[in-house]
């Protein structure tokens, strides 16, 4: 037996609500070595997950593994009893989720759910568990080893309950780990710690693991072998190394392709900007009820101010909590700002959007991040794009029609898919609808809240290639805001850092590699890169991580 | 939105509107709520004999050829008299499930909306209406005002509107979180707008299951107040108060207390099986 | 974290106080439309001008409709309930003994019903999608669609006219024995009982289907948990709230239920004293039987939302 897991062949099949069968996993096969992490790489719906999932015997419900056999230490999961199946799970494979914070039960204690594996199968007494436990606390780098366990899950924060979920994997001895895209749901700072933790660890017990991600940096700091996945097919395997740089599938190409910065050509424009379009000066938002001096509650934006220039691009990027969402809602007048000036093409606007006119309305449309969400799933597309053209253009049914054909060249969909509703478009799809409403108004200003953070990486980079083609024809200004630094870079003239609610930089291109603020250098470095050795090279000052960071 | 070209209108009703399948159970709860809605309509042409004439010289007589589901306390043919309720406990209950959803789920959506406090009162009120118990409401309202079939209907309406605006407020509130309503709202779109474009688009499927679910409660109600002499008044009778005419005859068991009976757990059942049997996709468009 | 729990608690009372005040109000209002002069219709028709006047004043009938309300509201307060119309004993006295038979029946149904439709509950979420699940759910859906009364006549129907078991009504005053209770209560408590396990179960299901269906669970599963562990120590603590709230929801339908069964079984309890009233007009006796009910529903909905927040783990 050379190899711990030895998936031949493996198919699962999937029930769709209309009773349909489908094949979702369509005979793949793969190997992973003892001590050795293997990475699943692919987008949504690419069945990473499931695959991984089948190393335990589990197929989600619906799901259903319809052929082929997954050996894990000699045992075929395929062929072996629910029993037998159950024996397995937590001893010799566990399974780190994506959402920790689902993941744990709300109703016990910490403790109890990570030495709940050795109750399950009598591996050793409670003592002995709970004195596991805490060493792997300490080994996960955890905040006071001796007592986080005796809290309820919802009083640690993200990060520590994704490293917590690592414990709970690990008390057992698996010889397994599944890490189902366990940092996707963290902010970078925080996403460091997590990898250098499960790193650690993992290399210390010399565990095999199956990282399951989207993120290929993310990845080349921890797997020693990739498997890229499309459609329920492997599409290429190899070392990371070779995959990194010496991609051979078509598809490993474009997924890396993705990673490489696209540096704007300096928009210069230059009009030496007469007024600048967009000027916010000292503004304040936030939610709750306003105290006795006016002042929200709790204040999410702090006296920020900033300016857009005609025709360029500003970017607002931050982690999660920093308020760059809040100000995107005050600057568009969804919730009003308590404090402040915000002054559009030359006017002051009102606070909230019920006291600005309707030109002024529609000359600063918004984009958001969750296009399932911004399009109304009972409408069509046609529907969708004509109430723009009818509330500010008040166009008759024939100039609407052509303004749609118009509108739907422009963000590069097929004219026929007019008549489809939202349900039945791809995720890029769907964000290019939204995106062509904003245009139906025919806007001066985009705000872009997190509008590619939702969608897998090639499709993501399509969108901002978009972006820009359509400002370089309509000669739009777009305020971008994202967590993601690379997407940032990518569109925008002028970065602004923000933090706790603050702007505490602002960054012009020319200076984009030398961020002067502690945070953003913190920020900047924290954003993976490609390059393998980059987690183990970087240095971090424990200072300002401790500042900085809510780990 | 009313200029929708034909073409997509034509394009939507094959395509998805219609498209959806029943399965068997589904469909026999729906011929049967076709089949009384049917009686209820034509029920004076079909009745063998007139409902008001005594045609049996037994009381409680037993089923026969003449009298298929036999005769009542005064020997009155009770196929006919269960065929004439038909008109009463459908109708009465149509026309309040009507009265009741609708103004429940424009309150809702209304609600959802506005926020503040127009929501927070009429959402405390309407809990005060709902903490009474049903049977007692009506118990009470049609002892003061007496019994006529506006009251019922009245009555039975404003008893299960705190129920359809609850139920319509929860969907519509979710909905309206969602961006699309966001993104309407700051194109400067109206309140009236939103509530009939954007939010009961999303809700009808699920406000019509409610709808029928109600049905069944506003049938079981009514039944209970004509059982207890509360509801509709002699000389017409609906299918409760025939088993209250006829409730003398429970110690011999003979078919006329036993057949309205039937005939309203045909109705509420099948009305029921429709809805669980629904397919996924109309019962929860929103979620 | 624990001054948080003590907050909303409060103000779930308080909701529940001021629904009270609210329900009081509508039921007061709801009675005082009652048609005819109360008066004209004690005395009789042969009654003078002059009598009916005079009772109208010591009955403070001609006083404006508020201040009847206040008055009645501060001795509702005080434990006077007013005197009876029909009759002219105290309320208290008329409610007091009713109010007790209705409880022992709503007891032992709830005692009978509430650990059987719990547990019917729960297996069937467990073994969703099974044959017994299946029967289980088609027969709480023929429960909940029929009315009270068809349960009712089925089980005099079966039980005492086919079967001969049981009698068909029931007269708690004539008890003697642990047989004779078993006989008097055994028709009420079945059919009272069916209604409101059909809810329970039905509730129940959903609670205990829509935990199983979370990510914890699988997480349970995914660490080799078994069945009944998975269910017992992840699904159903977290299930709780949901449960005591179908319990209390179902337990609050016996109420009007209950209207119907005294009725049919001639049972002396509050419900068919207050159908009586009704038929006598007697106003005193309405509203307080009345308030009693929406009392009890509002002590149940309350007492499930406190539970309900107290067995909440993110506010512990």
């Amino acid at each position: 037996m050379v190899n711990l897991v030895e998936i031949r062949d493996l198919k699962v099949e999937a029930t769709t609500d209309s009773g349909r069968k489908v094949e979702i996993i369509k005979g793949v096969s793969l190997d992973v070595a003892e001590g050795e992490i293997v990475a699943l790489i692919g987008e949504s719906g690419s069945g990473k997950t499931t695959i991984a999932l089948t190393l335990m015997g589990y197929a989600r419900p619906g799901c259903r593994i319809s052929g082929g056999s997954v050996s894990v230490a000699g045992n075929d999961l395929v062929t072996l009893t629910e029993k037998q199946r159950a024996k397995v799970r937590g001893t010799e494979v566990t399974y780190v989720p994506q959402s920790a914070a689902a993941a744990f039960n709300p109703a016990a204690t910490i403790m109890d759910q990570v030495i709940e594996i050795t109750r399950i199968h009598g591996l050793m007494p409670v003592v002995e568990a709970r004195a596991r436990a805490v060493e792997l606390f300490r080994a996960l780098s955890l905040p006071e080893p001796e007592t986080i366990g005796s809290r309820y899950p919802h009083q640690v924060s993200g990060g520590q309950l994704q490293r917590l979920s690592a414990a709970m994997a690990l008390i057992g001895d698996p010889k397994l780990v599944i890490f189902d895209e366990p940092t996707t749901a963290l902010d970078v700072t925080t996403q460091i710690e997590v990898l250098r933790a499960f790193k650690s660890v993992m290399k210390k017990g010399g565990i095999a693991g199956v990282y399951v991600s989207h993120d290929l940096a993310v990845v080349a700091q921890i797997a020693d072998h990739i498997v890229v996945l499309k459609a329920g097919e492997v599409q290429e395997a190899g070392t990371t190394e070779e995959i990194l740089s010496n991609a051979k599938h078509p598809y490993t190409r474009e997924l890396l392709s993705a990673f490489e910065p696209k540096p704007r050509e300096a928009a210069d424009a230059a009009e030496s900007a007469p007024a600048p379009l967009l000027k916010i000066e000292n503004l304040v938002a936030g939610y709750g009820a306003s105290k006795s001096d006016g002042l929200p509650l709790v204040r999410a934006v702090e006296d920020v101010s900033l300016k857009v220039e005609k025709g360029r691009n500003l970017g607002i990027i931050g982690e999660s909590g920093c308020g760059k969402s809040t100000l995107a809602r005050a600057i568009a007048g969804i919730l009003p700002a308590a404090v402040g000036k915000i002054v559009f093409d030359g006017k002051e606007l009102g606070r909230s959007a019920r006291e600005r006119t309707r030109d002024q309305l529609r000359e600063m449309q918004i984009v958001f991040q969750y296009a399932d969400t911004a399009l109304n799933p009972a409408k069509s597309v046609e529907d969708i794009l004509d109430r723009p053209l009818v509330f500010y253009h008040g166009m008759n049914a024939r100039a609407r029609s052509l303004r749609i054909d118009e509108l739907l060249d422009m963000v590069r969909l097929p004219r026929n898919l007019r008549h489809r509703r939202p349900g039945e478009l791809s995720g890029g799809q769907k964000q290019r609808v939204n995106f062509a409403r904003a245009l139906a108004a025919d806007p001066k200003l985009i705000l872009c809240d997190e509008i590619t953070s939702a969608l897998d990486t090639v499709v993501a980079a399509a969108v901002i290639e978009l972006l820009k083609e359509l400002q370089r024809e309509l000669g739009l200004s777009y305020i971008f805001i994202s967590h993601d630094l690379s997407v940032v870079e990518a569109i925008c003239d002028e970065i602004v850092v923000m933090y706790g609610g603050r702007k505490v930089e602002d960054i012009t291109p020319a200076r984009i590699n030398a961020p002067h603020h502690p945070y953003s250098q913190l920020l900047f470095s924290s954003v993976p890169k490609l390059d393998p050795a980059w987690l183990d090279g970087l240095e971090q000052d424990p200072e300002l991580v401790r500042a900085y960071c809510r780990r | 939105m009313t200029m929708t070209h034909s073409e997509t209108k034509s394009a939507r009703i094959s395509g998805t509107r219609l498209g959806y399948r029943f399965n068997i159970v589904g469909m026999v709860g729906l011929s049967i709520i076709l089949f009384w809605a049917l009686v209820a309509i034509f029920a004076p042409l079909i009745i063998p004999y007139p409902v008001g004439e005594i045609v049996d010289l037994d009381y409680f007589g037993p089923m026969s050829r003449d009298f298929w589901l036999g005769s009542d306390y005064l020997g009155r043919d009770m196929l006919s008299r269960i065929l004439m309720g038909a008109r009463y406990t459908v109708g009465i209950s149509l026309a309040a499930v009507t009265i009741a959803c609708f103004s429940g789920v424009v309150l809702g959506m209304i609600a959802a909306v506005a926020g503040g406090w127009l929501d927070t009162i009429l959402s405390r009120l309407l809990d005060a209406l709902n903490s009474i118990p049903s049977k007692l409401f009506g118990l009470v309202v049609v002892a003061a005002v007496g019994s006529s079939i506006p009251v019922l209907i009245l009555t039975l309406s404003v008893v299960y509107i705190p129920g359809a605006y609850r139920f319509a407020r929860a969907l519509a509130v979710n909905i309206n979180a969602m961006d699309f309503i966001t993104v309407a709202r700051i194109r400067g779109e109206s309140t009236l707008y939103l509530i009939r474009s954007e939010i009961l688009p999303n809700i009808i499927g699920p406000v019509l299951a409610d709808l029928g679910i109600r049905f069944v409660f506003i049938v079981l109600l009514l039944s209970g107040l004509s059982f207890l002499g509360l509801g509709v008044q002699p000389p017409y009778a609906d299918w409760g108060a025939l088993v209250r005419e006829n409730i003398g005859a429970l110690p011999f068991g003979a078919p006329a207390v036993i057949f309205p009976s039937f005939a309203i757990a045909s109705l509420t059942i099948s009305v029921n099986l429709l809805i669980d049997n629904l397919p996924q996709k109309i019962r929860d468009r929103s979620e | 974290m624990n001054n948080r729990v003590l907050s909303l608690v409060l103000s779930r009372l308080l909701i529940a106080v001021i629904t009270l005040v609210i329900v009081s109000f509508a039921v007061f209002f709801a009675t005082t439309l009652l048609p005819g002069d109360t008066a004209s219709i004690l005395l009789g028709q042969a009654a003078t001008p002059e009598a009916v006047e005079g009772l109208r004043k010591a009955m403070h009938l001609d006083e404006p409709a508020i201040f009847r309300f206040l008055r009645w509201i501060v001795g509702l307060l005080q434990g006077d309930l007013g005197i009876s119309y029909a009759n002219e004993m105290p309320v208290a006295d008329l409610i007091g003994g009713r109010f007790v038979n209705t409880l022992q029946l709503a007891g032992v149904t709830a005692l009978f019903s509430v650990p059987i439709a719990l547990t019917l509950g729960i297996t069937s979420a467990m073994l969703r999608g099974s044959p017994y699940d299946r029967i289980v759910t088609v027969l709480t859906i023929g429960v909940i669609s029929v009315p009270e009364f068809m349960i009712a006549t089925s089980a005099v129907l079966i039980f005492a006219v086919y079967l001969k078991w049981l009698p068909a009504l029931s007269f708690a005053n004539e008890v003697t024995s642990l047989t004779d209770l078993l006989r008097i209560y055994a028709m009420p408590v079945i059919t009272l009982s069916f209604v409101i396990s059909a809810q329970m179960i039905r509730m129940t299901r959903a609670a205990v289907i829509e935990t199983l269906n979370t990510p914890y669970v699988e997480m349970a599963l995914l660490k080799g948990a078994s069945r009944p562990r998975m269910v017992f120590r992840h699904a159903l603590p977290n299930a709780l709230g949901p449960i005591v709230n179908a319990v209390a929801l179902s337990l609050s339908y016996l109420l009007g239920g209950v209207i119907i069964v005294e009725t049919i079984f001639n049972y002396p309890g509050i419900a068919k004293l207050m159908v009586d009233a009704v038929s006598t007009r007697d106003l005193p006796l309405i509203q307080s039987c009345a308030m009693v009910f929406c009392l009890g529903y509002l002590l149940l909905i309350t007492t499930a939302d406190i539970i309900a927040i107290l067995s909440n783990p993110r506010l512990r």
